[in-house]
């Protein structure tokens, strides 16, 4: 599927020098008297690069099979992380590279989106907040609630976060994935 | 249910029929006359860069059609009428342009293009700044020429810079497949990608363009010497509002721009259509020594609002329409 200059959108997924690429800002741009250009701002999906490129009126672009379906992270047999479409029970290997920074956030069992180009896996995005059990951290200071200080503690997943002085082993924890930070005891 | 609703909110409206009564009556105060060229021709604007839409005449349901086009602005049957002693006259209404869809762009807008006799590009420039601080709250509006905007903004120097330069200039923000042939194709890619966006707070009239550049605009001694277009365009908030010129009146020198136009259209493999030689002749009977300038009504009521995209000042935009 091709695209024109003027079908371009947001969110428009195409192909660019072999790699999908997102389009995350379009704009039309027509001086007067001057030729007509779309303006877009894109993000490759295998490197995250986010650039400017400006497509000629008549210049067209290959549309990029991408995806996003919402799938059950299973487990990680050492090398491959692996995921299941919870209706159909399909399932999808990604490795390290695809899953990136993911990795630090994924449980098993949970739900996360998967990215798929030509139905492989290229992107895991993990919810906003998920919820990790400490699994090593210094033990805790009793009625220390409401003081300020942190700690070092260590996930179930191999994350480690900065806690209260509060916290301690076997705590589960509320995480925001997009900060890495702790919001609260879950 | 389908979406029937405005684009624009009714507020607004009141904000755009006053600036329609702002206008009219600076042009009633001025003594200029009020004017209502067709909208629909048999002939189509030149410019190989604007695209007329194209509609189906027929004499009867059932015959051949007739192409005719919808007018990209009134400009030529203006001319014409100026030939015919009209005296100065100013336009308000509907232009079409296709393909044209954006942020700032509908196919089908509202312009505002007007005539006086005896102004040149100076003078009328001091008319559109009074003209546009009636709806506008902005103070003077400075002036740049074309050279020393690029100065000013990127540092580049256009006299001494190659179109290979320019290219480079350009890469170095956006990325483009583009041969390098055409020095105004990266005139107007580094005015409108790189220096428009930097003009976001300011008002300011560029004047003398390249002499490449000049339209329907006569051409002129720029300040060093250099030939220039006696063209402008007034820029406010980072957006182009108006361009005008001091009229092209050499009829001869017209029917050459016409035909280099088309040839230009050809080598570009653009549709060919009818040129109007009704202005060649109105020029050749003896147009009146004139300056005009055409300005985005829409625009200047987003200006007006703050308003981001067009859609919240018409009542309804190209695909709600």
């Amino acid at each position: 599927m091709g695209y024109s200059a003027n079908q371009l959108k947001n969110g428009l997924k195409v192909m660019l020098e072999g790699d999908p690429c997102a389009m995350q800002d379009v704009e039309f741009v027509k001086p007067g008297k001057g030729q007509a250009f779309t303006r877009v701002k894109m993000r490759n999906l295998l490197t995250g690069r986010v650039w400017e490129r400006t497509f000629k009126s008549n210049e067209s672009v290959e549309g990029a099979d991408v995806m996003d379906r919402d799938m059950e992270y299973l487990y990680n047999d050492g090398e491959l992380y692996h995921f299941m479409v919870p209706v159909t029970f399909e399932q999808y290997a990604a490795d390290e590279t695809a899953v990136g920074d993911a990795a630090k956030w994924l449980k098993e069992n949970d739900t996360c989106m998967v990215t798929l180009w030509n139905d492989n896996p290229i992107a895991i995005t993990t919810a906003n907040f998920v919820e990790l059990e400490v699994v090593e951290t210094d033990p805790g200071l009793k009625g220390d609630t409401a003081q300020g200080g942190s700690k070092p503690a260590k996930l179930s997943t191999g994350a480690s976060v900065r806690v209260p002085l509060f916290i301690e082993q076997g705590d589960i924890l509320k995480i925001d994935t997009r900060t890495g930070d702790y919001v609260s005891r879950a | 249910m389908p979406d029937w609703k405005p684009t624009t909110c009714i507020k607004s409206l009141h904000k755009r029929a006053a600036v329609f009564a702002s206008i009219r009556q600076y042009f009633s105060e001025q003594e200029v006359l009020e004017v209502d060229t067709a909208v629909l021709s048999q002939c189509a604007v030149s410019d190989p860069f604007i695209d007329s839409l194209e509609v189906s005449f027929r004499g009867y349901p059932e015959a051949e059609a007739e192409t005719c086009y919808l007018q990209t602005s009134p400009e030529y049957a203006m001319k014409r009428l100026l030939a015919a002693g009209s005296g100065s006259i100013y336009q308000l209404g509907k232009v079409f342009r296709n393909g044209e869809e954006g942020r700032f762009h509908n196919p089908e807008f509202t312009m505002l293009e007007w005539y006086r006799l005896g102004l040149d590009d100076n003078a009328l420039m001091d008319d559109v700044e009074r003209l546009v601080q009636l709806v506008l709250d902005i103070g003077p509006i400075r002036r740049c020429t074309y050279n020393d905007i690029f100065k000013e903004k990127l540092g580049l120097d256009l006299q001494k810079s190659s179109t290979a330069q320019l290219a480079e200039a350009m890469h170095k923000h956006v990325e483009i497949d583009m041969s390098l042939d055409d020095r105004d194709a990266w005139l107007n890619l580094l005015m409108s990608h790189l220096i428009e966006p930097m003009l976001k707070d300011e008002s300011v009239f560029i004047t003398d363009y390249p002499a490449s550049q000049s339209a329907l605009a006569r051409i002129k001694e720029g300040e060093d010497g250099e030939l220039v277009a006696a063209r402008f365009e007034l820029f406010v908030g980072g957006m182009e509002l108006a361009n005008g010129y001091h009229e092209l009146t050499d009829s001869q020198e017209q029917q050459r721009r016409l035909s280099a136009d088309q040839q230009t259209r050809k080598l570009l493999k653009l549709p060919q259509r009818p040129l109007e030689q009704r202005l060649v002749a109105a020029l050749a009977s003896g147009l009146p020594d004139c300056a005009g300038v055409a300005l985005g009504v829409d625009r200047l009521v987003m200006l007006a609002l703050n308003a981001s995209h067009i859609e919240e000042v018409i009542p309804f935009t190209f695909r709600n329409a």
